[in-house]
């Protein structure tokens, strides 16, 4: 249960709940956000309904400081741990509702559209609908589905709640009381108040929890602790606690690390803080590679994205990670860290084998660097799935290609879900440089997959699919680089 | 100045036939509507979890619990000998499903004991301790395996037989025979199975579950037990959906609840993981379906035969009446002259199948939509102008009997299917998709309209039956209560309209109250589409016997006739005097009126024989049709639904907004089934689709990006059903097979439309990409 402390920063976790303060000093590591809520605090109009972050049952808000900005985000409660919170402010669906019982706007737009059938889903999706509510008044069709990818509903087939969702934004009054707005200058102060200069350090016998304040505050911690979990997003570690019940003990939590989310543009390119994440990382990416931008939205659903991170998807190793495959074809590198000193190393060799990084005992990865790209160069990012948002990709290309005169001067293409690792297609850059750029090439270097690739087959692709998918990607950026229609779009631009 | 007071208002709120939102919707929002685990616990709730084995088929040969025993926080353990009576829970009756495995595994996952502790989290974890040691045995976990296998059965098949198909066969000028693969389904309801056992005095247990099925519940835990069913309590006040998942397979946590509370004297509750949802409960059937079809050179059917082989599990479950619907349903909306049909319900090592929206109707229907397909592409013909050929003829046109012998009676397909073609402008968007295939290298789009004629009734008929108890209080306040279950599918708000239209007060003085066993006894299923059909009507019917009763003491007291006596908005009407409704209700009170009633009904007309195959299991048929448009890139397969325009018979509506609701998400989730929803079972007989991050439903971005969903507005049932409405629950769900006719129409395109493309079920974007290569001409 919260405990009444002091004012002593180091020793507890604190963070604004609804409308109360929550100090907590015993804390365990894998605890997470939505049993506190439904368990400790009987919040339950919170759900759990996979306990791994898909199905965005479970889905609150979480306001963070960024400077001056307080802005609000949706979570995954199911997969946030609670000692990532210090310095937030939380928001529940118990939160939305005037005291009086009057519904939210956004609240009473799904009442009065039937945007609930059996309503297990509902509170998720009211925040969800809450969150884009705040942060856009005229939202297009395009905007509401991406605010909606990570909500699962079996019953309404969505239409009401889409209809609900474009209702809410164009109702404002002005005398709407919302909590939120309401309060924002005061939770602004009541979170500055909270910030700690100092690592917080929650020890209960074998638990460790750390939550450093700096970047320097965590290379100590994982010199001190070389075998801690470290968790920026927990997208992919609130799962080894909510499925595998894994052990994540001694963790560090680096959410709250302002150094790790810096975002810095430079002529040479764009270096993004390990702690940056999807969500904050899109406008500064999209801008600089469209294509990039494109496969970020289908990336997770909005919770995961506004969790997860390109630094978490990087040092995690995953083969199907969907960062790495571009990010190598743009000569990504990444910057590792520890209290030693920093090292920069091409982001392809960072991925040793299936499940090896050259990561070292000690150190962390605190920044990724993306050179600019070359205005005449032709880079794309396609990304496969059974289902086309909120999907883990069967196979993810990237390619990128220069041409002299009509020639291939120098092509780089990475694939995941193709081997153990984010790889190079070494083979078919080679059948592609020095040649014409002609269909007729691209027919000859698909040859070349077979050569870079023996892919698997799992449940979501077989192999031969993965195969003739990854040859005919080839194809599509051949036929989009000749200005053909070759993928589908849902929305054009600017389509509302 | 407000004279509403003074003039006879013309209508209640909430009267049958208005638009009315879903009774809890305002809590649903809010986060106060209450599900089983959001409950507040009994002082000393402890907590269940399943131990689950990981052999697909397997003898154990031991079974070490001693590390789950001593881990901290472990209450107890129970395995197979723990149950009290019976380790059986075999809806079926076959005694072929047991509460935890007793000495044999018969699927990946199945459990084999249950850990009981302080907390969820400590009887998940130790559930994770146990030495199970195995002697695999041979396993089989897909139907051609297990066809391969010798084919057992779980349960007896069924044959559907009219006129002479094979004979008609060899004779028609053409014939096709053809194999179809149809995947199955997970349900994923939002809130997962759970069960919380209340334990009571003597033999007494309550129990809260999330089923749809209260008093199979009931039977099962005093049968585990061993109690008279009267020592079982069962409520439900809300389900987080059902969907068929929480007809029968909630009886494992319940009774597992149920044995663990009345042995520790403490409340237990079961809230399986996703994942063990997933892995431990049944799905829709899967089936492969051998066609063999016989037709001229109009298009018209002469003969069919066709196997329907259903993947079943381990065990029987409901896999008898799913896959007999099946075969209720393989002539979709059309006459065959000729037919047999054979169903072929196979056992597999994998979890029990079970009950999902359609029953097995969906599936028939599939493959009967594959046939005329398949005529179509074999003729060079559009499938729609097939389909009207061989649609049902009306009433007496001697193209009205089924397959299993009942006449068509109620056929509007034609009326439907035209006016839908018509209003979705179908004939000219597909030749302008014909046009666009032409050029469009990549990207090809395909349009499909497709009818559906869905039976409704349980086709066991003692099922055809539901009980109502309606009180009405002295300040005229009314309690409802009836047999059928609420999963989000707007019964009870459809239930309390019949109510508050009976005795014309408005709907929020009809409190809906939580289904339980201990107000209304024997319930079936809420299950076939038939809740508001049966529960509607017993509702009414209790309504009837009070309104009567207030009748009589209307005339005795005011000493004038039964027509002389009505109930008007909020009042009721004597000769010219209007009283308010509570004021009549105290005045009934206060004369010693009962006003209470428990209402009744059962179905009429309805037989069948199963061992004949023939009679008329259906009470009538709900209709509808739906034109979808697609577009699919051929390098990858990859798809999106692009306009959806749907008419749908409901009769005359009782509430057209959950209606319409029905439709939308009985559309998008027949969708999904078709299109990104696939399981997979790897070489070791283990689900590994078994969670959202694997098992992919459609999200708010996969559905149709333009979607005009209609009642058929005229309809109105021919038969007399409450208000004239009909079943509004799974009809919808087999709206969807057009989604996946267009995309065969748009693979079929890469080929010149010369063949058809036989696209499987899921079709995933693998599925459509490996149809388009099948068919693509060498380069």
């Amino acid at each position: 249960m919260p405990q009444a402390r002091e004012n002593k920063n180091n020793d507890s976790i604190r963070f604004i709940l609804n409308d109360s303060e929550v100090t907590l000093t015993d804390v365990a590591p894998s605890a997470t956000l939505l049993d506190y809520l439904r368990l400790e605090r009987r919040l339950t109009g919170t759900k759990e309904g996979c306990a791994e972050g898909d199905c965005g049952a479970c889905t609150v808000l979480v306001g963070r400081l960024s400077g001056q900005m307080l802005t609000y985000e949706s979570i995954n409660a199911c997969i946030r741990f609670v000692g990532s919170l210090h310095g937030t402010h939380v928001v529940t669906v118990e939160h939305l509702a005037a005291r009086d019982g009057t519904l939210h706007p956004v609240q009473q737009a799904m009442v009065d559209f039937h945007g609930s059938q059996c309503g297990f889903c509902t509170p998720g999706f009211v925040m969800s609908l809450y969150g884009l509510w705040l942060s856009n008044d005229n939202p297009s069709r395009a905007d509401i589905e991406k605010a909606l990818q990570g909500n699962l509903c079996r019953c309404t087939g969505y239409e009401p709640i889409v209809k609900a969702a474009e209702a809410a934004a164009s109702a404002r009054p002005s005398a709407i009381f919302d909590p939120i707005v309401a309060a924002r200058d005061e939770t602004i102060a009541r979170l500055k108040a909270m910030k700690s200069e100092e690592t917080i350090t929650i020890r209960d016998g074998e638990h460790c929890l750390i939550v450093p304040a700096d970047a320097a505050g965590l290379a100590t911690a994982l010199a001190q602790h070389q075998g801690a979990t470290v968790v920026a997003g927990s997208t992919d570690v609130g799962l080894w606690v909510t499925k595998q019940m894994r052990p994540i003990n001694p963790v560090i939590f680096i959410n709250g690390i302002a150094e790790l989310q810096q975002i810095a543009r430079s002529e040479a390119g764009i270096t993004i803080g390990a702690g940056v994440s999807y969500t904050a990382a899109f406008a500064a990416l999209s801008s600089a590679y469209p294509a990039l931008g494109r496969l970020i939205d289908r990336i997770g659903g909005e919770q995961v994205r506004n969790m997860g991170t390109i630094g978490g998807n990087i040092a995690n190793g995953s083969p199907i990670g969907d960062s790495p495959p571009p990010l190598i074809v743009l000569g990504a590198t990444v910057t590792l860290r520890s209290t030693e000193g920093t090292r920069t190393l091409p982001l392809e060799d960072f991925f040793i084998a299936y499940g090896k990084q050259d990561r070292k005992a000690g150190e962390f990865v605190e920044s990724i660097f993306v050179p600019r790209l070359p205005a005449e160069d032709h880079f794309a990012a396609y990304k496969i799935s059974k289902r086309r948002d909120e999907d883990i990709s069967a196979l993810l290309g990237a390619f990128r290609i220069a041409l002299e005169d009509g020639k291939v001067r120098s092509a780089r293409i990475a694939f995941g879900g193709m081997a153990g690792t984010p790889k190079r297609a070494a083979s078919v850059e080679a059948a592609l440089i020095g040649k014409p750029w002609t269909e007729e090439t691209v027919r000859v270097a698909q040859g070349a997959f077979e050569t870079d690739y023996q892919p698997l087959s799992d449940w979501r692709a077989t192999s031969t699919y993965r195969m003739l998918a990854a040859k005919n990607l080839l194809l599509r950026f051949f036929l989009e680089s000749e200005g053909e229609a070759a993928e589908l779009v849902r929305y054009a631009a600017g389509e509302r | 100045m407000d004279k509403s007071t003074f003039e006879e208002r013309k209508a209640i709120n909430g009267q049958m036939h208005s638009r009315q939102r879903h009774d809890s919707a305002h809590k649903h929002v809010a986060g106060t509507a209450d599900y089983i685990d959001d409950m507040p616990e009994p002082a000393g709730t402890l907590h269940g979890s399943l131990g689950m084995t990981d052999r697909a088929h397997a003898e154990i040969t031991a079974m070490d619990l001693s590390a789950v025993e001593a881990a901290p926080g472990v209450v107890c353990v129970l395995t197979a000998r723990d149950m009290p009576h019976s380790n059986d829970i075999s809806p079926s009756h076959l005694h072929d499903e047991p509460v935890l495995a007793d000495g044999i595994v018969q699927f990946h996952g199945q459990p084999a004991f249950a850990v009981i502790a302080e907390t969820r989290d400590i009887a998940r974890r130790a559930a994770r301790l146990a030495k199970i040691t195995y002697r695999d045995l041979p396993h089989f976990t897909d139907i051609t395996d297990a066809v391969a296998h010798g084919g057992e059965l779980v349960t007896q098949p069924l044959t559907l037989q009219r006129g002479e198909a094979e004979a008609e066969l060899e004779k028609a000028p053409r014939r096709l025979k053809g194999r179809m693969r149809i995947g199955g389904q997970e349900h994923f309801y939002l809130e997962g199975h759970i069960a919380l056992a209340i334990p009571g005095e003597d033999d007494e247990v309550t129990i809260w579950s999330s089923t749809q099925h209260p008093s199979e519940i009931q039977h099962m835990v005093s049968h585990v037990l061993g109690v008279p069913s009267n020592a079982v309590t069962v409520n439900v006040r809300r389900m987080g959906g059902g969907f068929g998942g929480k007809e029968t397979q909630g009886n494992q946590f319940a009774a597992l609840a149920a044995v663990a509370a009345k042995k520790l004297n403490r409340a237990v509750k079961f809230r399986p993981d996703r994942d063990e949802d997933m892995t431990a409960t049944g799905k829709r059937h899967d089936f492969l379906v051998d066609y063999d079809v016989g037709f001229d050179d109009d298009g018209r059917i002469h003969a069919v035969h066709a196997n329907y082989a259903a993947r079943c599990g381990y065990s029987s479950d409901l896999s008898g009446p799913v896959t007999d619907r099946a075969l209720f349903h393989a002539d979709s909306s059309y006459f065959y002259p000729h037919v047999k049909l054979t169903s072929q319900p196979l056992k597999t090592n994998t979890v029990s199948n079970t009950a999902y929206r359609g029953f097995g109707g969906p599936q028939g229907m599939v493959g009967g939509e594959r046939m005329i397909e398949e005529i179509a592409y074999a003729l060079g013909k559009d499938p729609l102008e097939i389909r009207k050929l061989n649609f049902y003829g009306e009433k007496g046109s001697g193209r009205d009997i089924t397959p299993y012998h009942q006449q068509v009676e109620d056929n509007i397909i034609a009326r439907v299917v035209a006016e839908l073609e018509a209003d979705a402008d179908y004939q000219a968007r597909r030749q302008a998709i014909v046009d666009f295939n032409r050029t469009s290298r990549v990207i090809r789009k395909g349009i499909a309209l497709t009818p559906v004629k869905f039976g409704i009734s349980f086709t066991l008929t003692a099922f055809n039956q539901a009980g109502a108890l309606v009180h009405v209080y002295q300040d005229g306040s009314i309690h409802l209560n009836h047999g059928g279950t609420e999963m989000g599918q707007g019964l009870y708000v459809k239930v309390a309209q019949v109510i508050a239209d009976s005795f014309q007060v408005d709907l929020d003085r009809v409190r809906i109250t939580a289904t339980t066993t201990g107000k209304v006894p024997n319930t079936s299923a809420t299950a076939a589409s038939s809740g508001t059909d049966l529960n509607g009507m017993a509702a009414f019917d209790a309504a009837r016997q009070i309104k009567e009763r207030l009748i009589a003491f209307a005339c005795e007291r005011w000493q004038t006739t039964a027509e002389n006596v009505s109930f008007v908005p909020d009042h009721v009407k004597i000769g010219e005097e209007r009283i308010a409704f509570p004021e009549f209700i105290k005045l009934a009170y206060i004369d010693r009126v009962q006003l209470s009633a428990a209402g009744f009904y059962k179905t009429p007309k309805i037989h069948w024989d199963r061992a004949t195959g023939r009679g008329t299991p259906f009470y009538y048929f709900a209709y509808g049709a739906s034109v979808s448009e697609v577009s699919i890139d051929t390098l990858t397969g990859e798809y999106m639904v692009d306009r959806v325009d749907v008419l749908h018979d409901v009769g005359r509506s009782l509430n057209p907004a959950i209606d319409i609701g029905q439709i939308e998400g009985g559309f998008v989730q027949g969708m999904g089934w078709l299109t990104t929803e696939e399981l997979w079972w790897d070489d070791k007989g283990r689900l590994r689709t078994h969670a959202p991050s694997t098992y992919k439903i459609p999200l708010a971005s996969d559905r149709p990006k333009i979607f005009n969903v209609r009642l058929a507005e005229w309809a109105e049932n021919a038969e007399k059903t409450i208000g004239r409405s009909k079943a509004v629950g799974e009809p919808p769900f087999m709206l969807p097979i057009s989604v996946l006719e267009a995309l065969s129409m748009a693979v079929a395109s890469v080929a010149d439309y010369r063949e058809c493309p036989r696209l499987d079920a899921p079709a995933t974007p693998e599925r459509v990409l490996m149809a388009v290569e099948r068919l693509r001409r060498p380069l």
